[in-house]
């Protein structure tokens, strides 16, 4: 079973990702992370999906069976720029702080608040150095994390814009389908 | 300019223009306004009430099949809604075109839990190809269009509309002329032409080629570009169960159906052959058997209008996506120009020859049991008489239920009149599909015979839509129950796998003929196979709907027959001996 990183953009629309999400669960494609947002298009969603699957293709074939969805990729093999977030809350007394403020540095981490034995501290990166901070971060005693899903981008010209999208209408006429009798 | 409309009217209007004629459902609370419109459009609109949802949605799905036009159901919110999703998940896993309307509450009360109100839109989205709620009466007219749209163009299926009662009370003046904005939604119809040129240079090069018709060339209409392709290049054709009619069954390049009760020489010749071309079937495990063992010799073109279905089961070699009746047209386009198609016809000459004895030397198609007769009629002994008068008289239409009754009518019925003569629920496999589903083709054919094939268990899953003929005053059905005394298929399981164990599957039924007379139907008996050829003349002679009830030997198997999850190259023609 391999990692695939797949991009989505698809119509915003009420049930877009509860079909997206129902579709997975249905066809058992396992989510490692998603994460969806708006683009700089109205009306179009973007998603970044993780999804562990022997069988790719597929995956990407029943997406575009959904009516909203408007373009699939999966982009693992290409050069991306990638990002994930963590917020976490850790144990901060006063004779530690000194330490936490120095590896936040290194990791270009900020520091959003700082209580009397607690700090939260927000750090973006591409997922293997997250999944680092949060290795180094963890002996200070973690007592709140989250994380977001992770976002990938294709470097260069190529890539995933949705302005094609704005106005589009349905160019395909289809054929009427006479029965035969 | 048109004037103000109340929703319910705009959904009148917007069937009519889509060319709706007939609508099968049943009124309720949430629905009462659309049932309150329809008085006025009665002459364009005919609306059916059936006895049971589900029966409205298989009554749509026999007339979509039938025609190849959309089906149209109807059911209010709540129950009268998740009765239909039987119908819509068959319609799904069929390809079929439907369109499912259903009430929804007061959009005020949504999520509040209100009187019969279902998340339709939730529950629906799994085994629809796509369903909306609306609730806004601006947005009807829009959404029946796009809707009937998606529902009856590329690979065809059911689409599920909720519309909030205040949404069809509401006015408004329609707008009819939005254009569709579907930009996540463009069906290929053509097919890639190199890949078509790539396909019929892998076909010349073949020894042993296959065509494998299934459903998409039915729905695609695309028997006569089959029937011109096969006999140009004399490549033999199987049918799956629903491309049942894709070819005559009596025309020499027929060779029947494969897979779990496909024939012996069909299964076989799949696991001999060097090139499979199948055209609009998706390789289903009824199919194939283990999939790792399918056509192992073989390097297969897959011609589909869904993208997803190739390569979902079956590894292929040259994919093709695009209409079963433009792509066989362009594939005969290429052979035009083929100095060594004379080749092929001889190679596919020898080959057909060696089909033909296989299949000479594994039929007659079934060993009756050795044990002794206590019934005098044998299943085989109804199917072989109906297979004679049907094809006597011409056009008829076969719809047949789920279980051993439905291998047997595909296995030993020779269907001789084209597409949308074979209609059976075969994805899904839903029992109680017949008899509604033969209202619709019934419906839709006034002027041919239509027959139903039961089985004692499927028929009293919806024998209740009976009076809905007579309500409709359809007379051309014919319905034949094969009554075994068991749930048949699910007995012969446990008799071949389950060491006999007939745990739920004996059952006792009511009289049917004394059943029949009380719908006001025409019963009758026959336990002796003397009597067959007459019961079906006297269903004939009959003007109305007549039921034949077949009191069958009990415990005959349906065979051949391949285990599931084994190879198809391994079937059982008998009962082991223990």
């Amino acid at each position: 079973m391999n990692k695939h990183t797949i991009v989505a953009l698809m119509q915003d629309k009420p049930g877009a990702l509860n079909r997206t999400v129902s579709l997975f669960r249905r066809r058992g494609f396992n989510i490692e992370s998603l994460s969806v947002g708006h683009t700089e298009t109205e009306g179009v969603s973007r998603m970044t999906m993780v999804v562990e699957s022997a069988d790719v293709e597929q995956v990407v074939k029943q997406l575009y069976r959904l009516i909203e969805v408007l373009k699939v990729s999966d982009v693992t093999a290409d050069p991306t720029v990638e990002r994930e977030m963590v917020v976490v809350k850790i144990h901060a007394p006063s004779e530690k702080r000194a330490e936490i403020v120095a590896l936040s540095e290194v990791f270009g981490a900020k520091i959003v608040d700082v209580g009397a034995s607690t700090m939260i501290l927000e750090m973006t990166g591409a997922p293997s150095k997250v999944e680092n901070f949060v290795d180094v971060i963890r002996p200070f005693g973690v007592k709140e994390m989250m994380r977001t899903g992770r976002i990938a981008m294709v470097r260069g010209a190529r890539g995933h814009g949705a302005q094609a999208y704005e106005n589009a209408e349905n160019g395909h006429v289809a054929e009427p389908s006479a029965a035969l009798n | 300019m048109s004037e103000q409309r109340t929703g319910a009217q705009i959904m009148c209007e917007a069937l009519i223009r889509e060319g709706v004629e007939v609508m099968f459902g049943i009124p309720g609370g949430a629905i009462m306004p659309f049932y309150h419109a329809m008085w006025e459009y009665k002459d364009q609109l005919h609306h059916v009430l059936v006895r049971h949802e589900q029966g409205g949605g298989h009554a749509a799905e026999g007339y979509a099949r039938s025609t190849g036009r959309l089906g149209v159901c109807i059911g209010t919110s709540g129950p009268g809604a998740t009765n239909l999703v039987t119908a819509i998940s068959d319609a799904m896993m069929d390809s079929t075109p439907l369109l499912a309307i259903t009430g929804q509450v007061y959009s005020s009360l949504l999520g509040k839990d209100a009187f019969q109100e279902t998340d339709i839109v939730g529950i629906t989205m799994p085994v629809t190809k796509h369903n909306y709620l609306v609730k806004d009466v601006n947005e009807i007219a829009y959404v029946l269009k796009e809707a009937i749209y998606l529902a009856t163009t590329g690979r065809p299926g059911p689409v599920l509309v909720d519309i909030t009662k205040d949404a069809m009370q509401a006015r408004t003046i329609p707008n009819w002329d939005t254009k569709l904005k579907l930009p996540g939604y463009k069906p290929n119809y053509q097919g890639n032409q190199r890949q078509i040129r790539d396909a019929v240079n892998l076909l010349m090069s073949a020894e042993k080629p296959l065509i494998m018709a299934g459903n998409g060339v039915i729905m695609g209409n695309a028997t006569g570009e089959l029937l011109a392709f096969a006999e140009r290049t004399g490549i033999p054709v199987i049918t799956t169960l629903h491309g049942i009619g894709a070819i005559p069954e009596d025309h020499p390049l027929a060779i029947g159906m494969p897979g779990m009760h496909g024939w012996v020489h069909v299964n076989r010749a799949i696991q001999d052959c060097d090139v499979l071309l199948n055209i609009g079937s998706r390789f289903d495990d009824r199919v194939t058997g283990k999939v790792s063992t399918f056509a192992p010799k073989a390097k297969v073109i897959h011609v589909d209008i869904d993208p997803s279905e190739i390569g979902k089961n079956v590894k292929v070699t040259i994919p093709i996506v695009g209409d079963a009746r433009q792509v066989l047209t362009a594939m005969a386009g290429e052979l035009a120009s083929r100095a060594d198609l004379g080749n092929l016809q001889g190679k596919a000459s020898d080959w057909m020859e060696h089909i033909r004895e296989m299949q000479h030397k594994h039929q007659p198609k079934q060993q009756y049991h050795s044990r002794p007769k206590t019934k005098e009629l044998m299943p085989h002994d109804v199917y072989a008489g109906l297979s004679a008068a049907l094809n006597a008289r011409g056009k008829y239409r076969l719809v047949s239920d789920v279980g051993q009754h439905q291998m047997w009518a595909a296995q030993l019925i020779d269907y001789r009149h084209g597409p949308r003569t074979h209609i059976t629920s075969g994805g899904a496999g839903t029992m109680g599909f017949a008899v509604p589903a033969a209202l619709g083709v019934a419906m839709a054919h006034p002027d041919e015979t239509v027959w139903a094939v039961c089985g004692d268990g499927g028929f009293q899953m919806m024998n209740q839509e009976m009076i809905t003929f007579i309500q409709e005053g359809v007379k051309n059905v014919k319905v034949v129950i094969i009554n075994n005394g068991y749930l048949g298929m699910v007995r012969q399981w446990q008799e071949l796998f389950e060491g006999r164990r007939y745990s739920g599957t004996p059952m006792v039924s009511p009289d049917f003929v004394k059943l029949a007379e009380a719908y006001g139907w025409k019963g009758l008996r026959v336990d002796h196979v003397n009597d067959v050829a007459g019961a079906i003349e006297e269903a004939y002679a009959t003007d109305g709907p007549v039921l034949i009830e077949f009191r069958v030997e009990q415990e005959v198997n349906v065979f051949p027959m391949v285990p599931q999850g084994v190879s198809i190259g391994e079937t059982i023609t008998d009962i082991p001996k223990a």
